[in-house]
């Protein structure tokens, strides 16, 4: 019978698989997920073990879903999420799978290359049609330039480009200029120009124009800017170092012809081209879109049975195979409660592989460590998590976890304590928690928000007893509210002159026209927040009850481990470590807490209480308590009516208290490890006895220690100084953990007085406005005091609240009776391939 | 269909005006029944506070003010809330 008081009770069984239904069982108890498989085959290589070609094929089939997977995303084609659970197919199966999946990995490589040779050639006709273009601008600007130039010389008109503008000179004959034009980076550009200037020296000619829209690079996908070009010189050599240099800078170069009506025509043809090419493209990417489309519907699918194939094989590999018997056999830990269903499982998978052999599920007897196994549901998983985070629990020890559902918000509570903030807490986790569904089914990213998410159990509780403790505190946002009527009056001292001649009035609880005696119901009185001293007065207060709280949780913690002894029958332990550390912490610190307890019930002001019992001669409990440990017994005062001690017979209850205590310390030191000791000699001498009994029987028989525990180890120095250390850790840290709860005081009170603070720095200049056109700036001033509150005071004061209760659980708690040596169950489940989630099995 | 600002800011601005109606509201009226948890937030400027009378005429005064600015304040963030409620709107259905 299982519960979250304890790790479940776990068995460790056999299993006999017949090899024809081994496949389809494990499938089956994947689907469960409550059998967590030992590897019998630890030192086999990962490229030994019998299924690694199966395993092989299943990642080549989930590197082609991965690869789909990006296209898919690429062009944003939306994966569709159904939420159904497909089963494991059969081996046979697996061959269908991989033969689609390589088609399609085909198919889409080839769309791809062929969209890529296609824009390739886009590319080119596009800057070969700017070329084109910024061509013709040059040349029809000559034209101009020639034109007048022709007017002006009164030579033929129509002279070509090329032609020598200078006059011919005798002996020398025409020259025609040669030009080159082309395309490069914008980037490239000054390079190039500088690069052709120097190794041409100064003899070319260059031309160029920004081409105005981008184009797109066809590897990379970006858009570049480029420039088009148009080189001039003269002679043989010139081209060709041109060219050279045209091709060392990777300037494309594009013929261009130098007849104005040719550039027409081939502007032309290149528009023609262009818009063939382009529906060609639009072709390739549609049906690029619809083979993802149709791969997109069942790619969730495939992932997960691929995924759950891998899962089995990983398992399978795990088993021995016992080649005789023509079977696979399994060693594998169970939750106890949980063999009928396991049985089940097996019988389903035994059908569905049509075997006619029925699995063996054997029960061993071992003496390895079982793992720990906490049934957990949403709403303890959280808190769970927090545990195992410091440590797993041992085997079947008490789990802190159940515990922690409440003690955890609560610490936290006493540190937060302010009921705006709290409001404001549980409006967000509230949100998180009705609409769990859609978020959980949202998927969202964000390590953050998984976080926070994961969490929303664990911040509705804290933000529901924050606002209890709010409103115990009375502090709403730094201001309190007065719903009972305050027990303070200023009654006859509400006078004029007293208004205009003091600027604080002080009220004395002992007057019952000042304070009215009956106090405030429920939580501080609401006349504090306007007193000068109250951080005086609620420091006391806040300061014992952290430590009575603190002494309650840390004897609660050693009476937990009252349970783990009597279970684990420790009884040594029981005699000789919970009753001297509860005799301890009852007789030092539980003892400080009564006192604590006196004073409040016995000390008052006001005529109800007498002279010695009045406020003015309560004794302070911190000397008390030290005077108390050093032995000092004061001398009574003869001029006050005060005395020393709260009452008669106190001292010597201290005195008996403080010795009971001292021998406490030895009797956690040394009992346990002579006890142990003596015990294991005792052990030794009868396993002696019977070995030489058992040789006489069997005539001289040598018969090997097979008693595994006669082996163990007993060092006795090694038990005595861990003893040593824990008496040490025990005794010391009583002292320093209780003194460690007073974080409850400190951050309470550090909360309380940053939201103060904010109040006064902020929220008041935007209140304190002598006009109406102070709403305005009460208007932004509240989104600035808003976005504060949430950042500084809910998220770094909760935070830091959250992290110190976590540290009080995991230290002072736990270390009282926690072991957390176990570890965690992990059976083989599909719910994280399932669900969707990244991890690998 | 105009759209001044992106789905978070529009979400943020809507929580933030429902929050702030109803704080600056609570507040408007807890300012006007003269609350003394606020004692601390009035202007009283210093030449009132050497006459009892005087002063006593100035808290009224103060949170008499106060009060009208935390409604005038809410009355602004009802605006607010309208206009980053349309704004989530147009943003849910671009």
């Amino acid at each position: 019978m299982g519960s979250i008081f304890r790790s479940e009770e776990m068995t460790l069984c056999q299993l006999f698989l017949s090899s024809e239904a081994a496949y389809n069982c494990v499938s089956e108890l994947g689907e469960i997920g409550l059998v967590q498989f030992r590897d019998l085959n630890p030192d086999v290589n990962a490229f030994q073990r019998k299924f690694v070609h199966e395993v092989r094929r299943c990642d080549e089939m989930e590197r082609k879903l991965r690869y789909l997977e990006t296209e898919m995303k690429k062009d944003n084609v939306p994966i569709l999420d159904n939420g159904e659970n497909p089963e494991a197919p059969q081996p046979r199966e697996m061959i269908d799978l991989e033969a689609t999946f390589e088609k399609l990995e085909n198919e889409m490589k080839e769309v791809n290359s062929n969209a890529e040779t296609l824009k390739k050639n886009s590319l080119e006709l596009m800057e070969l049609k700017h070329v084109l273009l910024t061509t013709q601008l040059f040349f029809d600007e000559h034209e101009v330039q020639s034109t007048m130039n022709i007017e002006q010389r009164d030579s033929e008109p129509g002279t070509s480009i090329t032609q020598n503008l200078l006059p011919a000179e005798e002996g020398k004959g025409p020259v025609q200029l040669g030009f080159v034009a082309g395309v490069t980076l914008r980037e490239r550009m000054p390079m190039f120009e500088r690069m052709l200037w120097r190794v041409c020296r100064g003899n070319v000619f260059v031309r160029r124009a920004d081409i105005q829209q981008p184009l797109e690079d066809p590897i990379t996908g970006e858009e570049v800017f480029k420039t088009v070009f148009i080189i001039f010189f003269q002679g043989e050599q010139l081209k060709t170092k041109v060219k050279k240099i045209c091709e060392g800078c990777r300037a494309t170069m594009y013929p261009c012809p130098e007849a104005g009506a040719e550039r027409k025509e081939m502007a032309q043809g290149v528009k023609g081209r262009l818009d063939d090419l382009s529906t060609v493209l639009s072709q390739t990417t549609d049906h690029r879109r619809r083979v993802l489309a149709a791969a997109a519907k069942h790619l969730r699918t495939w992932f997960i049975k691929v995924r759950k194939i891998k899962a089995i094989y990983h398992t399978l590999n795990m088993l021995n195979l016992d080649v005789t018997n023509k079977c696979l056999i399994a060693e594998c830990w169970i939750p106890t409660s949980d063999l009928g269903v396991i049985r089940d499982a097996l019988r389903k998978g035994t059908e569905r592989s049509g075997s006619s052999v029925e699995p063996i599920l054997n029960r061993m007897q071992t003496q390895l460590k079982p793992p720990t196994f906490h049934r957990t549901n949403k709403f303890t998983s959280g808190f769970q998590n927090l545990i195992d985070a410091y440590g797993v629990a041992t085997y079947r020890e008490v789990n802190p976890a159940l515990y922690t559902t409440t003690t955890f918000p609560f610490l936290f509570a006493v540190m937060f304590g302010d009921a705006g903030h709290g409001v404001l807490m549980l409006a967000f986790a509230a949100w998180m928690v009705i609409r769990e569904k859609a978020l959980i089914a949202a998927k969202m990213s964000g390590e953050i928000w998984n976080i926070f998410f994961g969490g929303r159990y664990i911040i509705l509780l804290m933000s529901c007893f924050s606002i209890y403790t709010g409103i115990i505190y009375n502090d709403v946002f730094s201001k309190s509210f007065n719903i009972f009527g305050s027990a303070w009056h200023i009654n006859s001292n509400a006078t004029v002159e007293n208004l205009e001649h003091w600027e604080e009035l002080t009220l004395d609880p002992a007057n019952r026209e000042e304070y009215s005696g009956k106090p405030y119901p429920f939580g501080f009185d609401p006349m504090w927040q306007i007193a000068v001293n109250k951080i005086a007065f609620q420091n006391s207060y806040k300061m014992k009850i952290s430590i009575i709280i603190g002494v309650i949780h840390m004897i609660f913690g050693v009476v937990v481990s009252l349970y783990n002894h009597t279970f684990f029958r420790n009884y040594i332990s029981l005699v000789f470590e919970f009753i001297p550390q509860m005799i301890f912490l009852i007789g030092m610190f539980g003892w400080l807490c009564i006192m604590v307890f006196i004073k409040w019930i016995m000390y008052g002001a006001g005529p109800e209480f007498g002279e010695e019992r009045s406020s003015f001669c309560a004794p302070s409990v911190l000397i008390t308590f030290i005077n108390m440990v050093l032995l000092k017994k004061e001398k009574e005062d003869p001029t006050t009516p005060c005395k020393v001690f709260m009452f008669e017979g106190q001292y010597i209850l201290q005195l008996v208290l403080l010795v009971l205590c001292i021998i406490c310390v030895p009797l956690m030191l040394f009992p346990k490890p002579l006890i142990l000791k003596s015990l294991h000699n005792s052990k030794k001498r009868h396993h002696e006895q019977q070995a030489i009994a058992q040789n006489g029987e069997l005539g001289g028989e040598a018969t090997t220690s097979g008693h595994g525990e006669e082996e163990e180890e007993f060092e006795f120095s090694e038990v005595f100084i861990e003893q040593a250390i824990h008496t040490i850790e025990f005794v010391l840290g009583s002292v320093s953990h209780t003194a460690s709860y007073l974080r409850l005081w400190a951050l309470s009170l550090a909360h309380a007085q940053l939201s103060e603070v904010l109040w006064n720095m902020v929220m008041k200049i935007g209140l304190s406005q002598s006009s109406y056109t102070g709403s305005i700036m009460l208007y932004l001033i509240f989104a600035a005091w808003a976005a504060l509150t949430i950042s500084i005071l809910v998220l770094m004061e909760g935070l830091s609240a959250f992290l110190h209760t976590l540290r009080l659980h995991w230290v002072e708690f736990q270390s009282k009776f926690y072991k957390g040596e176990g570890y965690a169950f992990t059976p083989l489940t599909f719910k994280h391939i399932v669900s969707g989630d990244e991890d690998d099995a | 269909m105009m759209k001044i600002c992106g789905p978070k800011l529009s979400l943020c601005c809507t929580i933030l005006s429902v929050w702030a109606i109803i704080q600056l509201g609570l507040m408007a009226i807890f300012f006007y029944v003269r609350s003394p948890a606020f004692i601390e937030d009035l202007k009283i400027d210093d030449h009132d506070h050497h006459d009892a009378e005087k002063f006593l005429k100035a808290l009224d005064t103060s949170y008499s003010t106060i009060a009208v600015n935390c409604a005038i304040s809410a009355g602004l963030y009802v605006v607010t809330l309208a206009v980053s409620g349309w704004q989530m709107w147009v943003n849910k259905n671009s």
